[in-house]
C-alpha cells in the first residue's frame, strides 16, 4: 500500500519527493495564504447565503437566480475551501505536513459525520432524559410516558408487523422476479427489470399519491379506485380500505406500497447474485437428476445467501424508519401508527423534545443489533480482501 | 453493504455469450429454451407493477368531473373520445406553488449531491491510499454510522440551526448541510470500496514523478473513479429530491418548500382541487424518472456497491 508517512521498510526512503513541500521547511506564505483563504472563502459564502433571505431584492426576488447563485457559491465555495485547507497543510514543515495530510483530507467528511450524526445521537440520548424544552432533567419520566401510552405500544406492534412482513416479502418477490428475469431473452429481461425497478425513482409521497388513487373510495355506485372497482365487480361492497382495522388490513395495504417500491432494489441485487452462481454447479446438479425446484432451493439459494441477507437487512433498516407513507396516507389513524410517525407528531405537532427523543432512542436501540452485525460482516469481508 | 460486490456490475442483462445462435421454434437467440412460465409470470408482475402509476398518469389528463365519475381504465377502451385535457397541469403551475417547488428542489438537490461527493472523495482517498493512526477505527466507525436512523439528528439540529442557534433553518443552506452529513458515511464507504480496486502501481508512479497527494487526487483518482462518483451522485440526487422529512422540518412549507413538500400539502386537499394532485404528483416524478432512465446503469452500480442508508 502506498503510504504518506515514509515506511521505514520501503526501498530508498526519501528518493521521491512525497509532497509539494520539497524543502521540508515551513512555508509561511502557504500557511498564511491557506488560513486567509479559508477565512475569506468562509466569510464570502456565509454572506452570500445570508443575503438570500435578508436582501432578496439584490437577486430581483427571483428564486431561479438565487438558486443558480446558491449552487455556484455552494459547490465552488466548498472546492475553494478545500484548496486552501490543502495549501495550509502543505505549508507546514514536512514532517507535520505528511502526518497531517490524511487528517486534513478526512476533516470535512468526518466533521460532517460528527456534527450531523454522532453529536446529535449523543445529544438525543441526553434530551431523552430531559423535559419537553430540554431544560431540566426528568429522569426516566419520558420513557415511562411512552411505555405507558397505548399509542406507543400500538406503534411498536405495528412496526414489528412491518418488520416481519415487508423485508421477507420483498426478498421473496425480488428473488422470484430475478429468477424469472434470468430465464427471459436478453431484451425481455432488460425491459421487465426496468419496469419493476422504476418505482425506485419515485418518492414515498409520490407513491402514496399513486396508491391513494388505487385505494380510493367514492360515494355512489361508480368506483374510480382500482381496488374498489375490482372488489365491487367481484360482488363485494365498496370499502374505505385504509380504515379497515380488521386483521390489520389497513397496515398491510400501506406495506404493499413499500414493497412495491423496494422489490426493484431487491431484484437488482439478487439478480447479480444469480448471475454470479457458477453455471457448472447448476449443470452438475442437473446431470445428477435434480429437478428445477431442487436446483433452486439446494444450489441457487445457498450460493445467494450473502446477498439475500444484505437485501433483507437493508430493507429492514428502511422499514424501521418507515414514515412518509403512514404520515401522508393515514397519519396513524385507525391503528396504523408507527414509531417514526409518532416521533414526528411529538416533535412537530406537540413540540415535546423529551418524549420525541425517547422514541428515537428506542429506534436507536432497535438498530443496534444490525449495527453490530454490519461491523462484524465488514471485518470479515476485509479479511477476505 | 458487502464490499465485494462493488466491482460486480449487476448489469441489466448480458448473457449473449452463453450459447450458439441456432434458432428453432421454442428457443431464444442464445439457444436457451423459451420458458413460457417465466414469460407469463413476468408479464403479470410487470402489469401489476405498472398499473398504479399508469392510473395516476391517465387520471392526470382527465377533467375533475370525468375522473370522479368513471374509473381511469374505462377510457383506455375508448381513447379517441375520452376528453383528454392538460388543464390540470396548467392549473398546477398557475394555481399552486408546485412550479417554484420544482425549482427549489433543484436548488436543494444539486449542491446536496455535489458537495458530499467532493468531501467524501477526499476522505475515501485518505482511507485508501494513506496510512495513519486510527484508520481502521475510523473506517469501522463509518460502517457503523451508516445504519443510524437520521431521526436522531432532528431535535439537536433544530436547536442548532433554528432560531435558538444559527437561525438558518428554513434556508437552503441548512438542508445542504444536513444532506451532506447524512449522505457522507455511505459516500465515503462506496467511494473507498471502489478506490480500493484501483491499481496501486499508478499511484506509486505518480508519487515517483513527484506529484503531491492533491495533484494525484484531482488528476488521477477522480477521473478513474468516475463510475463510482456517478453511481453515488445518482443515489444521492434521488434521495435528496425525494426526501420529505428533512425538507418538511428544515425548509417548511413557505417560499423555500420543495416539490415533495408541496405535493404533500396537495395530498391533504379534499374535494375541489383534488384533481390537481395527480398532475402535481407527476410533475414531482418527472425529473427523477428521467435521471433514472438515462443513468440506470450507474444507478444499479451504486445500489450493488452497498447502499445502506440510515
Amino acid at each position: 500500500m502506498t503510504t504518506a508517512v515514509e515506511d521505514p521498510g520501503a526501498p530508498a526512503p526519501g528518493s521521491a519527493p512525497d509532497s509539494g513541500v520539497v524543502h521540508g521547511r515551513a512555508s509561511a506564505r502557504k500557511i498564511g495564504g491557506g488560513l486567509v483563504g479559508m477565512v475569506v472563502t468562509g466569510y464570502v459564502m456565509y454572506t452570500v447565503f445570508m443575503s438570500f433571505s435578508i436582501l432578496p431584492e439584490v437577486y430581483f426576488d427571483s428564486a431561479v437566480l438565487i438558486g443558480v447563485v446558491a449552487v455556484v457559491v455552494g459547490v465552488g465555495g466548498a472546492a475553494v475551501l478545500f484548496y486552501f485547507l490543502n495549501m495550509l497543510v502543505e505549508g507546514l514543515p514536512q514532517r507535520a505536513s505528511l502526518g497531517l495530510i490524511p487528517y486534513a483530507y478526512l476533516l470535512p467528511g468526518l466533521g460532517f459525520i460528527s456534527l450531523m450524526l454522532i453529536y446529535p445521537a449523543l445529544q438525543t440520548i441526553n434530551f431523552s432524559f430531559a423535559d419537553q424544552d430540554s431544560e431540566s432533567y426528568v429522569g426516566l419520566e419520558n420513557y415511562k410516558t411512552i411505555f405507558g401510552s397505548e399509542a406507543f405500544r400500538s406503534a411498536i406492534f405495528n412496526n414489528l408487523l412491518w418488520l416481519m412482513i415487508v423485508p421477507a416479502v420483498t426478498v421473496a418477490l425480488g428473488t422470484i422476479v430475478a429468477v424469472l428475469a434470468d430465464r427471459l431473452s436478453t431484451r425481455g429481461e432488460s425491459v421487465s427489470k426496468s419496469v419493476i425497478f422504476l418505482p425506485m425513482a419515485i418518492s414515498f409521497v409520490g407513491a402514496s399519491a399513486i396508491w391513494g388513487l388505487v385505494y380510493d373510495f367514492s360515494i355512489g355506485d361508480e368506483q374510480v379506485g382500482l381496488l374498489n372497482a375490482i372488489w365491487t365487480t367481484l360482488g363485494g361492497e365498496a370499502q374505505t380500505w385504509l380504515s379497515i382495522e380488521t386483521a390489520k388490513l389497513n397496515s398491510i395495504l400501506l406495506m404493499v406500497i413499500l414493497i412495491w417500491l423496494q422489490v426493484g432494489f431487491a431484484m437488482i441485487l439478487l439478480s447479480s447474485a444469480i448471475k454470479g452462481v457458477p453455471e457448472d454447479t447448476i449443470e452438475a446438479a442437473r446431470i445428477d437428476g435434480a429437478s428445477e425446484w431442487q436446483i433452486f432451493w439446494q444450489v441457487l439459494i445457498p450460493q445467494m445467501k450473502g446477498t439475500i441477507i444484505t437485501v433483507f437487512i437493508t430493507v429492514l433498516i428502511l422499514v424501521l424508519k418507515v414514515f412518509d407513507i403512514v404520515y401522508v396516507l393515514t397519519n396513524g389513524r385507525d391503528n396504523t401508527d408507527v414509531i417514526a410517525n409518532l416521533f414526528f407528531k411529538e416533535l412537530f405537532a406537540r413540540g415535546n423534545a423529551g418524549v420525541a427523543s425517547a422514541i428515537v432512542v428506542i429506534l436507536l436501540l432497535a438498530v443496534t443489533p444490525v449495527l453490530i452485525y454490519q461491523v462484524r460482516h465488514f471485518r470479515q469481508e476485509e479479511m477476505n480482501r | 453493504m458487502s464490499s465485494t460486490t462493488v466491482t460486480k456490475e449487476a448489469g441489466l442483462a448480458t448473457k449473449a455469450t452463453r450459447s450458439t445462435p441456432s434458432r428453432t421454434p421454442g428457443t431464444m437467440k442464445d439457444g436457451r429454451r423459451r420458458s413460457w412460465v417465466s414469460i407469463l409470470g413476468m408479464l403479470a408482475l410487470c402489469v401489476l407493477w405498472t398499473l398504479p402509476t399508469l392510473g395516476l398518469l391517465v387520471t392526470s389528463f382527465r377533467s375533475r368531473i370525468d375522473a370522479a365519475s368513471t374509473g381511469w381504465w374505462t377510457i383506455l377502451f375508448n381513447p379517441g373520445n375520452a376528453g383528454w385535457t392538460t388543464d390540470n397541469y396548467r392549473r398546477v403551475f398557475e394555481g399552486t406553488d408546485l412550479g417554484s417547488g420544482f425549482v427549489n428542489s433543484l436548488v436543494v438537490a444539486i449542491p446536496a449531491t455535489v458537495i458530499p461527493i467532493m468531501f467524501a472523495a477526499f476522505a475515501a482517498y485518505a482511507f485508501t491510499f494513506m496510512e495513519f493512526r486510527g484508520k481502521d477505527f475510523l473506517f469501522v466507525g463509518i460502517v457503523a454510522v451508516m445504519v443510524i436512523p437520521i431521526q436522531v439528528a432532528f431535535q439537536p439540529m433544530l436547536n442548532l440551526l433554528g432560531p435558538r442557534g444559527l437561525d438558518i433553518s428554513q434556508e437552503f443552506f441548512a438542508v445542504w448541510l444536513l444532506h451532506t452529513g447524512f449522505g457522507m458515511p455511505l459516500a465515503i464507504y462506496v467511494l473507498r470500496n471502489y478506490m480500493a480496486t484501483l491499481p496501486k502501481t499508478i499511484i506509486e508512479s505518480a508519487k515517483m514523478d513527484g506529484a503531491t497527494h492533491y495533484q494525484t487526487f484531482w488528476r488521477l483518482i477522480v477521473p478513474m473513479s468516475v463510475p463510482a462518483l456517478a453511481a453515488f451522485a445518482i443515489l444521492q440526487f434521488l434521495w435528496v429530491w425525494n426526501d420529505f422529512l428533512i425538507a418538511k422540518l428544515f425548509l417548511g412549507s413557505g417560499g423555500n418548500a420543495t416539490v415533495i413538500v408541496e405535493l404533500q400539502s396537495l395530498l391533504g386537499t379534499q374535494g375541489l382541487g383534488r384533481e390537481l394532485l395527480t398532475a402535481g404528483a407527476f410533475v414531482s416524478m418527472v425529473l427523477p424518472m428521467v435521471v433514472f432512465f438515462a443513468l440506470q446503469r450507474f444507478f444499479v452500480r451504486g445500489l450493488t456497491s452497498g447502499a445502506v442508508k440510515g
